[in-house]
């Protein structure tokens, strides 16, 4: 299973046992916010399973994307959710419908899901390993990355925002309707 | 670091984000659920990133476009997702028949007064945010 | 020459597309379809004025250069130049040598080719003369006698182009033209009984008489394809000279034995014609007395020595012609439809042809026999349709001129009209002497042609067939006499006030004179033929050693037996001229009336099961086969309807339905790839 030139899956390193801590936080959060009975828990446990993210991010190196993943998903998407929650006006507390009579199909779908997905992963990258070196992620080479080779896209995603922010005010404004 | 437990969490992510839009009936938690999804494409792009060690950081950068674009793709769909509960007063996913060939019986089901045209826009667009 | 001929032919042909497409182009524009009666009332008269002028143009032209070709045939041309053929008609030969013949051209058909041939010889001229002095005739009374009928422009056409195919049928040079003019023939019969469609009785008519035909047209058909195929071509002069097995010879001779029973109304096939009078009296006159009818004979008497060559079809038709001439002469004389007497006539006369010609005689047998005053069974019947085409076209013409004047078809409605039509009264008599065969008229002559030739055959049927033309003789005159006397003598009959149907309704009560002129014109062949006859015969034996002249032993014997039964007739009406001389009959009386329950046999036998098959192939196809397809089709729905159940608008299950159907794809591919 494993090389000369790599350690074994056992004993596992110190950082890859904090990466599996926080990686079964991260499920077992997102576990719950596909299963709980109530909506604004599901918004919260959203919030943990995106800080635990967030910590393996920083596990992997990649320090500037955990802090941007903190900064826009728990502090901007996650406050948008809750928002949409409150707007739409659900029940706060438990509600016994929020699964439709379709969760069981879903259920084998998700399995099954896992099932391929895992398994080609696994039997893809079981020999897969680098040692953790850092520096690659800080927000300077990321920077420096992101402002020369990818400012183009940069742009363009600057442009899309700009639609979205448009597109999202006038679906909102209900005195712009379709044209009679 | 064994790219293996990064890229299993992600699957595993990946797939109860699946399950979750699949069975959830509330359109905000199935945007809940896409969010999931994203996050496991974010995993896996980071951990390649640290594996193939990128000069480009094309994998850490593609993350940042990818929460971008999660962040926008949120906004326009909270915005659907309203659009719809004021014209159905619901958010339902699973009672916007307007695809189904009974159409009329369903909105009539829903009791939606006025504007089906409009109704039925909606409920495609939920539909399109949903997937 | 031949371009004579096919102007000839032409001609009608033309009057009748012309008369179609062209008599109501003039008024297309100017008056549109608003008005009422009082405004297509002058456009109807002139439509119906041009259509007239166009068909009578083309039948006087037609007319005149028919007598024109047969004067180029009989004195142009050097007696030298159509030599006897054996089995040949010598007689025509010698009377009308000349002999024109013409290709169009030849249609490769992958066997046997058909040529785009005419001929003209003896045969052909004399019929021809009939068929368009007939047609003139008929022409020129049409003009008077559908005076105001809207559809007189169609009707007048399909005359001219009836006259067409006629002489097509006569003209022909091969036996698929002739065939052509045969079917167009029968397709204006069709549609001229019909002309009057609105009366039902009119279009069942119409039906019966295309269908029966049609019956004996596939056998017709059939016939002329063994022949073709037995010979190699369908050209009448190689079919004739070919060299055809007898077998062969005598199923194909049957064949078209069952065609001309159709067209002839001869037994088997005879029960068209009485109710085909239900068109309007003309056609009666042209198609259903004088050409079309005859054309079955003419047919066999142009194909006579393949007939000769096979006996037992003689026989047959000697059987045919027997039942026939006394069947339909008994029949004549139980009907009270002045038209049916008529038209039961026909078939009675057309079976006297008929049996001339099953006599059998060639006339080159009893040339190489030294015969003398003896003539071919074809001459005799040729003789015969001629003369009585000239006096039954006359008798339909004066009969629709009683009808016209009578408001009804019916006898017993009729009686005493000697004194108010007089013209019609003299030439009707003169129609029926020659019918029953009184010395002076063509028919005397004609008639006894046909027994004496039927007296010295030496066929099979031959005692039979002479005794069943000798009693016909007899019924003939008692029928003639009594339809004569019931409808010129006696107390004048009960009149009905108004006349039904659109046959009178704007005819004026006195006889327009081009109704008149016909009738006269008509009269004169149907008295003075016979003697026209007996001086160019005697002219052509001359030369072929073929003499001719009358056989007075059966001459006399036919009249004193015509004679009685026009006497008894007559004497039975002289006791009580109030009554319908028909009751000598007795209690044989309404089986004649009924033609011998003919009718309701054929309905019980053939008409009726095959309308239940109908009815039972309508249930099979409305039952089985379009309940197979419906049944399909809500098999289909139902199946459907299971499937739709998954089109039911929940977004989420279509996409749990595309999730699973791509990993289940990603598993395939996996599976395989590895």
């Amino acid at each position: 299973m494993t090389s000369q030139a790599q350690p074994g899956f056992w004993p596992p390193s110190g950082p890859e046992i904090v990466f599996l801590l926080l990686g079964v936080v991260a499920l077992g959060s997102a576990l719950l916010v596909v299963t709980t009975r109530q909506l604004v828990h599901a918004a919260l446990w959203l919030v943990v399973c995106f800080g635990a993210l967030a910590g393996g991010y920083l596990v992997l190196t990649a320090e500037f994307v955990a802090w941007v993943q903190v900064l826009i998903y728990v502090g901007a998407i996650v406050v948008l959710l809750l928002f949409g929650i409150m707007l739409t006006r659900a029940p706060i507390g438990r509600s016994a419908d929020l699964d439709s009579g379709n969760r069981w199909a879903a259920a084998v779908v998700g399995a099954a899901t896992a099932g391929v997905l895992v398994s080609a992963v696994v039997s893809g990258f079981h020999a897969a390993y680098t040692p953790l070196e850092p520096g690659r992620g800080t927000a300077g080479t990321l920077g420096s990355s992101l402002f020369r080779t990818w400012v183009l896209p940069f742009e363009a995603l600057s442009v899309l925002l700009l639609a979205a922010l448009v597109g999202a005010i006038v679906l909102s404004r209900t005195d712009i309707g379709a044209r009679e | 670091m064994h790219i293996v437990y990064p890229v299993v969490v992600s699957a595993l992510l990946f797939s109860i984000g699946v399950y979750g839009v699949l069975a959830r009936r509330n359109a905000i938690l199935v945007l809940m659920s896409v969010e999931l999804m994203l996050n496991a494409v974010n995993l896996n792009l980071v951990a390649f990133d640290v594996w193939l060690r990128d000069r480009l950081h094309s994998g850490q950068v593609l993350t940042l476009f990818v929460i971008v674009i999660a962040a926008a793709e949120v906004g326009l769909g909270l915005a659907i997702v309203l659009a719809v509960f004021r014209t159905r007063r619901t958010v339902d996913v699973d009672r916007l028949r307007a695809l189904s060939e009974y159409a009329a019986e369903y909105a009539a089901e829903t009791g939606s007064g006025g504007g089906d045209r409009d109704g039925n826009g909606g409920g495609n667009g939920g539909g399109e945010a949903a997937t | 020459m031949i371009a004579i001929v096919a102007l000839i032919i032409l001609l009608p042909f033309a009057a009748a597309v012309a008369g179609l497409l062209g008599s109501r182009v003039g008024w297309r524009w100017s008056a549109g379809r608003v008005g009422g009666g009082s405004r297509t009332e002058p456009r109807d008269l002139a439509a119906g004025r041009r259509a007239a002028w166009f068909a009578v143009t083309a039948a006087a032209v037609s007319t005149a250069l028919t007598l024109w070709l047969t004067l180029r045939q009989a004195l142009d041309l050097p007696r030298s130049v159509a030599p006897l053929r054996p089995g040949g008609s010598g007689f025509w030969g010698s009377f009308l040598p000349g002999r024109v013949e013409g290709t169009l051209t030849l249609v490769e058909t992958g066997s046997v080719p058909i040529s785009v041939s005419l001929r003209g010889d003896g045969l052909s001229v004399l019929t021809g003369i009939l068929v368009v002095v007939v047609a003139l005739a008929v022409q020129v009374y049409s003009v008077g006698y559908m005076r105001g009928d809207p559809r007189y422009p169609s009707y007048s056409a399909f005359i001219s182009l009836f006259t067409a195919a006629m002489l097509l049928v006569v003209y022909a040079g091969d036996l698929i033209v002739l065939y052509v003019g045969w079917e167009i023939m029968g397709l204006c019969s069709y549609l001229l009984i019909g002309h009057w469609w609105e009366d039902r009785a009119s279009s069942r008519a119409a039906v019966k008489a295309f269908l029966v035909t049609r019956l004996g047209d596939v056998g017709f058909l059939f016939g002329i394809f063994t022949l073709g195929m037995a010979a190699g071509s369908f050209q009448i002069d190689d079919v004739l000279s070919a060299d055809i097995p007898t077998g062969t010879l005598i199923v194909a001779t049957l064949l078209l034995l069952m065609g001309v029973a159709g067209k002839s109304a001869q037994v088997p096939l005879q029960t068209w014609l009485p109710d085909a009078m239900a068109g309007p009296t003309p056609i009666s006159a042209l198609i259903h007395a004088a050409t079309m009818v005859a054309a079955g004979i003419f047919v066999v008497a142009r194909l006579y020595p393949l007939f000769l060559g096979a006996r037992p079809t003689l026989d047959v038709l000697a059987v045919i012609a027997a039942i026939g001439m006394l069947g339909a002469a008994l029949a004549a004389l139980a009907q009270d439809d002045l038209k049916r007497v008529l038209a039961y006539s026909t078939i009675s006369q057309l079976a006297y042809m008929a049996g001339a010609l099953a006599a059998g005689v060639g006339v080159a047998a009893h040339g190489d026999a030294g015969g003398v005053g003896r003539v071919g069974g074809d001459q005799a019947a040729i003789f015969h349709l001629l003369s009585h085409g000239a006096f039954k076209a006359l008798l339909f013409l004066c009969a629709g001129a009683v009808i016209h004047h009578a408001g009804s078809n019916l006898m017993s409605r009729m009686g005493g009209l000697r004194t108010v039509l007089p013209v019609t009264f003299w030439t009707m008599t003169i129609g029926f002497a020659a019918l029953i065969g009184l010395p002076p008229a063509s028919g005397f002559f004609s008639k006894d042609a046909v027994i004496s030739v039927i007296e010295h055959s030496n066929g099979a049927a031959q005692p039979f067939l002479y005794g069943s033309a000798l009693l016909t003789v007899g019924v003939t005159g008692a029928y003639a006499a009594r339809a004569w006397l019931r409808t010129f003598f006696g107390p004048i009959g009960v009149r009905p006030p108004p006349v039904p149907r659109s046959l009178s309704r704007s005819l004026p009560r006195s006889l327009p004179r081009s109704m008149v002129w016909p009738i006269v014109v008509l009269a004169v062949p149907a008295l003075l033929f016979g003697f026209a006859w007996l001086w160019l015969t005697w002219q052509g034996g001359v030369g072929s050693g073929v003499g001719w002249g009358v056989d007075w032993g059966s001459a006399a014997v036919s009249l004193v037996v015509a004679l009685l039964g026009a006497g008894i007739v007559y004497a039975l009406w002289r006791s009580d001229p109030a009554q319908d001389p028909a009751r000598l009959l007795g209690p044989f009386r309404v089986p004649c009336e009924r033609a011998f329950y003919v009718d309701s046999a054929y309905a019980a036998l053939v008409a009726r099961p095959i309308l239940r098959l109908a009815r039972g192939v309508v249930r099979a196809d409305a039952q089985v086969i379009d309940g197979a397809v419906r049944g399909s089709g809500r098999a289909t729905m139902g199946l459907s309807g299971l499937v739709r159940l998954a089109q039911n608008g929940n977004a989420q299950l279509y996409v749990t339905g595309l999730v699973a159907g791509l990993l289940l794809i990603a598993v395939m591919a996996a599976v395989i790839l590895t």
